[in-house]
C-alpha cells in the first residue's frame, strides 16, 4: 500500500467530516413548530395517575394532563370546564345524588371508542381500597351507578361539597377500562393510552418521555406534533439546556438564574404564583398553647423583606391558606408585620429579650427555595422580639412522618399545595383536627370547621371557611408566609400559557 | 482457577446475605414512612391501614424479611412502590447504562492515566514531567461532580458542542434488543447511534475517568521510578534498548500491578460517583435510579439496588484478583 501526501489530505478531511457530522448536536430542540423539547425537572416514576405515590404527586400532574383526561377540567386560572364529563351536577335537593354526562365521540389512543363505562369503571376502580388509590376518601362516597345514554347518575353515601373540584384534581383521571383489564397493570406502566392531546410515543425511565400529538383530540389537535420531557432533575442542567438551546422550555430554576437568562437574547420569562404556599405549621403543644406567643411569631414575621431579599421579589406574601386566586380567598384578613406588637405580646407572658421564650422549628433545606434561609431569616426576626428559636432540618419524608404521627415540634416549616381552589382541600385539611395531615387539633377549631364539610348552600360555605380564615389568623393557629412564584424560561419562538396549578402543559405551547 | 472461582463465589454468599439483613433493617429504621408520604389529607386511620397492607408493610420487619427473602432467592425483588415495576426488571433495564458509563471512565482513565504516568517517567526531571505533575494535582484535588459542571458550563453551554443530558437523542427511532446501547449499537455496526451516545456518554465518563486518572498516573508513574533503578533494567540498558522500549517493554508489566490493584479497588468507588454524576448528566443509570428510591422512600427498590450494588462489589473485586493472579507469576504457582 503507498500513501500519498494528497490521499492523507484527503482522507482526514473525510474522516474530519464524519466525525464532525457524528459528534455534532441533533439541534433539532429550537422549536419550529413540529416539535419541542422540555427540560423537566422531576422524574416520572409510574404511568398509573391512580394509584401510588405518583398520583399524589402534584409536579407530574402536568405530564399525566398531556396524556390522559380529568373527568372535569381547569382553565389556567383554575376555574372549571369540561374534561370528559360535558355536564355534571347534583340530582336533588338532599345532594345526595349526581349526574355526570359524559363526553361522546372520544376516542382512546389505541381509536376504542371512550364509554360512560370507562367512567364508572374509573371511579369504581378508585374507591376500590386494594388498588391502593390514595384518595379513596373521596371516592369512596361514590356507591350505586347506573347508565343512561351518556348520562351517568351515582348514589352518594352522603353530601360532599367538594365532590366536582376533586375530580379536576388528584387521581381524578379517566383509565380505559377494556385495555386496562386486557394489558393488566405490567402492560399498562409499559404501554399507557389516555384520551389526552398527546399520545406517548416513547418513554425511558430517568431520561426522556417523547409524546405526538393525538389526531383525533376532542379539544382540538395540539400545536407541536412532537413534545420531549427530558428529566433533568439537577438545577444547574436544566439551565445549561434552555441556554445551549438544547431545550426549548424550562421550569423551576434558582431565581437568579432566571433573571439572567430571561434577560438573554433569545430566551424570554414567565413568572406566575401558582397554587403552592410556603406556611409555618405550629402545633399544639409545649410554649405554643399560649397565644400570645403564636402572635408574637406571627407578627414578628416581615414577609415582604424575606420575599424581596430572599425570592428576588417572586413571592407573593399571605396571611391565611387562602391565595389569591382560591375559592374563599379574603383580602381583608390581614396580620401585619409590628414586632413591637411581639414584644408587648412576650412581655405580657413574661418573655422578653433577656428571658426568650423557646422552642423549636423544623425545616427542609433544598426542598423547596430557600426553605431554609428563609427560616434563618425568620430566627433571626425572632431573636429581635423574644423569641429564641432553634432549628432543626430534616428530610421531607421525615416531616410527611411526623406529621401523620402528630409528634411535628412547636414549629414546622411546609408547603402546602391546592390546585382546586377549594377551601377544604387548603385550610380544611391542614387544620381539621381529625385530618392526618393537620398539626393544630383543638376543639374550637373543629367545631368551626366540623360543619363546613356538609354544607350546601355554596355561599354560606365559602362565607364559613372565610369566617374559619380570620378566626385561625386572630389565633394564631398557622403563620402562612407567602404563595410560590414558578419561574419558566423558554425560547422566544414558543408561546408558554402558565397554569396557576404549575403545572406545565405542552398543549397550551405554540409557536411565536 | 475453577477451585479459586468457586471458593471465592462460595465466600460471597455470607457477605450478600449480611448486606440484605444490614440494608432491609437500615431502610426501615431511618426516618421516613413511604405510607405517610402517600395518605391524602382526608384519609381515615382505614385508608392508612388499607394503603400500608397492600404494600405489606402491616407485617412485623421479621415477617417481612422472611417473604422477601424468599421470593429474593427465586430473583423476585418485588415490585417498586413508585414505579409500580418488578425491581428487578427496573435494576436489569437500567444497569447496563451504568456498566457502560463506568467502564467507558475506567477506560479513559486507565488510557489516560498510563499515558501520563508513561509520559512522566520518560521525561523525568524535565519540564514536561513538572506539567504532567501540575495536571495530576489539579484532576486529584477537583472531584468529579466539579469537573461535571465545568464540562457543562464549558462543552454545553460556552462552546456547545457536546449535549448535557440523557444517554441519547431521545429523537432517534432505534429499537434496542438489549439495554448495552453502546455494545449493541458497535455490534450492529450502527455507527451514526453510536457516535450519538459517545458524544452523550462522553462527558459523564471523563468526569468520573478524571480523577481515577490521575491517581492511576500517581501510583503508576511512582512504581515506574522503582522499576526503573532495578538490576534487569540496568541490563536492558547495557543492551542498548532506547528509554521508551525499556520503560514499555521492561518496566511497565511489573510497574503495573499495584497500580491495577488500586484501580479495581477505585472502580468501586468509581461505580459509587455514578450516583452523582447520572443525576447531574441526567444518565438513566441504576445512580439516578437510586437518587429517586431513596426521595421516594421506596422500599423494594433500595434494597434491590444495595444488593446489585453489593453484587457489583464482588464481582468487581474477584474480576481483579484473577487479573492479579494472571499478572503476578507468584500468586498463580502459589
Amino acid at each position: 500500500m503507498q500513501f500519498s501526501r494528497r490521499g492523507f489530505v484527503a482522507g482526514s478531511a473525510s474522516l474530519a467530516a464524519t466525525i464532525a457530522t457524528t459528534l455534532v448536536l441533533p439541534k433539532g430542540a429550537r422549536a419550529k413548530g413540529g416539535s419541542i423539547t422540555i427540560a423537566y425537572h422531576v422524574n416520572l416514576p409510574s404511568w398509573d395517575p391512580t394509584v401510588g405515590l405518583s398520583a399524589v404527586n402534584p409536579t407530574i400532574q402536568g405530564i399525566y394532563q398531556s396524556v390522559f383526561d380529568q373527568f372535569i377540567s381547569q382553565n389556567p386560572d383554575l376555574s372549571f370546564t369540561g374534561g370528559l364529563l360535558e355536564k355534571w351536577g347534583f340530582s336533588n335537593d338532599e345532594k345526595t345524588q349526581i349526574f355526570m354526562d359524559v363526553r361522546q365521540g372520544v376516542t382512546w389512543h389505541d381509536g376504542s371508542p371512550f364509554t360512560p363505562e370507562d367512567v364508572v369503571w374509573s371511579l369504581q376502580r378508585a374507591a376500590d381500597p386494594k388498588t391502593g388509590n390514595p384518595i379513596q376518601f373521596v371516592w369512596g362516597n361514590l356507591k350505586k351507578f347506573s347508565v343512561s345514554g351518556n348520562r351517568v347518575t351515582v348514589d352518594l353515601d352522603h353530601f360532599d361539597p367538594s365532590l366536582f373540584p376533586w375530580m379536576a384534581f388528584l387521581t381524578a383521571y379517566v383509565m380505559p377500562k377494556d385495555y386496562y383489564t386486557k394489558v393488566g397493570a405490567e402492560g399498562f406502566e409499559k404501554a399507557p393510552i389516555g384520551t389526552g392531546p398527546y399520545i406517548v410515543d416513547k418513554f425511558e425511565t430517568n431520561a426522556f418521555l417523547r409524546l405526538k400529538a393525538n389526531p383525533n383530540y376532542w379539544g382540538g389537535v395540539a400545536a407541536y406534533d412532537s413534545v420531549v420531557f427530558k428529566f433533568v432533575t439537577d438545577a444547574s442542567a436544566r439551565v445549561a439546556e434552555v441556554e445551549s438551546g438544547a431545550s426549548d422550555v424550562t421550569l423551576e430554576i434558582p431565581y437568579q438564574e432566571y433573571d439572567r437568562l430571561s434577560k438573554k437574547s433569545g430566551l424570554k420569562g414567565l413568572t406566575t404564583p401558582v397554587s403552592d404556599i410556603g406556611m409555618i405549621f405550629l402545633n399544639d403543644i409545649g410554649v405554643m398553647e399560649d397565644k400570645n406567643v403564636r402572635l408574637a411569631a406571627h407578627h414578628a414575621i416581615d414577609k415582604d423583606l424575606i420575599v424581596k431579599r430572599l425570592l428576588r421579589g417572586y413571592g407573593v406574601p399571605i396571611d391565611t391558606l387562602e391565595a389569591p386566586q382560591y375559592m374563599a380567598y379574603d383580602a381583608s384578613i390581614n396580620v401585619g408585620y409590628d414586632p413591637e406588637k411581639s414584644k408587648t405580646l412576650l412581655k405580657a407572658s413574661g418573655y422578653s429579650i433577656d428571658n426568650p421564650v423557646k422552642f423549636k422549628i423544623q425545616t427542609t433545606r433544598g426542598f423547596k427555595p430557600k426553605d431554609y434561609e428563609m427560616i434563618q431569616a425568620i430566627v433571626g426576626m425572632w431573636r429581635k422580639v423574644g423569641i429564641a428559636a432553634e432549628i432543626e432540618v430534616y428530610e421531607i419524608a421525615k416531616h410527611y412522618e411526623l406529621r401523620a404521627s402528630d409528634t411535628l415540634a412547636e414549629a414546622a416549616f411546609y408547603n402546602w399545595g391546592n390546585s382546586i381552589g377549594d377551601p377544604s382541600t387548603s385550610t380544611g385539611f391542614a387544620m381539621f383536627g381529625p385530618s392526618p395531615h393537620s398539626t393544630w387539633d383543638t376543639d374550637d377549631l373543629d367545631a368551626m370547621i366540623g360543619p363546613l364539610w356538609g354544607e350546601k348552600d355554596e355561599a354560606k360555605r365559602i362565607a364559613g371557611w372565610k369566617a374559619v380564615s380570620r378566626y385561625i389568623a386572630e389565633q394564631g393557629y398557622v403563620i402562612p408566609l407567602m404563595q410560590y412564584v414558578q419561574p419558566i424560561v423558554h425560547s422566544d419562538k414558543v408561546n408558554v400559557v402558565p397554569h396557576v396549578s404549575g403545572a406545565l402543559l405542552p398543549h397550551l405551547m405554540k409557536p411565536a | 482457577m475453577g477451585a479459586f472461582l468457586l471458593r471465592r463465589a462460595m465466600e460471597a454468599i455470607p457477605t450478600l446475605i449480611g448486606v440484605a439483613i444490614v440494608v432491609f433493617v437500615l431502610v426501615r429504621v431511618v426516618p421516613g414512612d413511604p405510607i405517610a408520604m402517600m395518605i391524602s389529607p382526608g384519609a381515615t386511620e382505614t385508608d392508612i391501614a388499607n394503603l400500608r397492607a397492600a404494600y405489606g408493610l402491616d407485617k412485623n420487619i421479621f415477617e417481612q424479611f422472611l417473604i422477601w427473602g424468599t421470593l429474593a432467592l427465586s430473583g423476585d425483588f418485588g415490585t417498586s412502590i413508585s414505579m409500580r415495576q418488578d425491581v428487578l426488571g427496573l435494576i436489569l433495564g437500567r444497569l447496563p447504562a451504568t456498566l457502560e458509563l463506568a467502564g467507558t471512565a475506567t477506560l479513559i482513565a486507565i488510557m489516560l492515566g498510563v499515558t501520563l504516568a508513561v509520559a512522566g517517567s520518560f521525561w523525568r526531571h524535565r519540564l514536561p514531567e513538572t506539567i504532567i505533575d501540575a495536571i495530576n494535582g489539579l484532576s486529584l484535588a477537583i472531584p468529579d461532580f466539579i469537573w461535571a459542571l465545568v464540562f457543562i458550563l464549558v462543552f454545553g453551554v460556552l462552546v456547545p458542542v457536546m449535549p448535557i443530558s440523557g444517554r441519547m437523542d431521545p429523537r432517534i427511532e432505534f429499537e434496542f434488543v438489549t439495554h448495552f446501547y453502546f455494545l449493541e449499537s458497535l455490534l450492529r455496526g450502527e455507527f451514526a447511534i453510536l457516535g450519538n451516545l459517545f458524544t452523550h456518554g462522553l462527558m459523564p465518563a471523563l468526569a468520573l475517568g478524571l480523577p481515577l486518572a490521575a491517581i492511576i498516573t500517581r501510583v503508576l508513574k511512582g512504581s515506574l521510578d522503582q522499576a526503573l533503578v532495578q538490576d534487569y533494567i540496568l541490563l536492558a540498558r547495557v543492551k542498548g534498548f532506547g528509554k521508551l522500549r525499556i520503560i514499555l517493554g521492561e518496566a511497565l508489566r511489573n510497574a503495573a500491578i499495584p497500580a491495577l490493584t488500586l484501580t479495581g479497588v477505585q472502580f468501586t468507588f468509581l461505580v459509587g460517583g455514578t450516583v452523582l454524576i447520572e443525576k447531574i448528566f441526567s444518565y438513566p443509570g441504576i445512580g439516578n435510579l437510586a437518587i429517586d428510591a431513596v426521595i421516594n422512600r421506596d422500599l423494594p427498590l433500595i434494597q434491590g439496588l444495595i444488593v446489585t450494588f453489593a453484587i457489583l462489589f464482588i464481582v468487581v473485586n474477584l474480576s481483579i484478583d484473577l487479573m492479579y493472579a494472571a499478572l503476578n507469576p507468584k500468586l498463580r504457582h502459589g
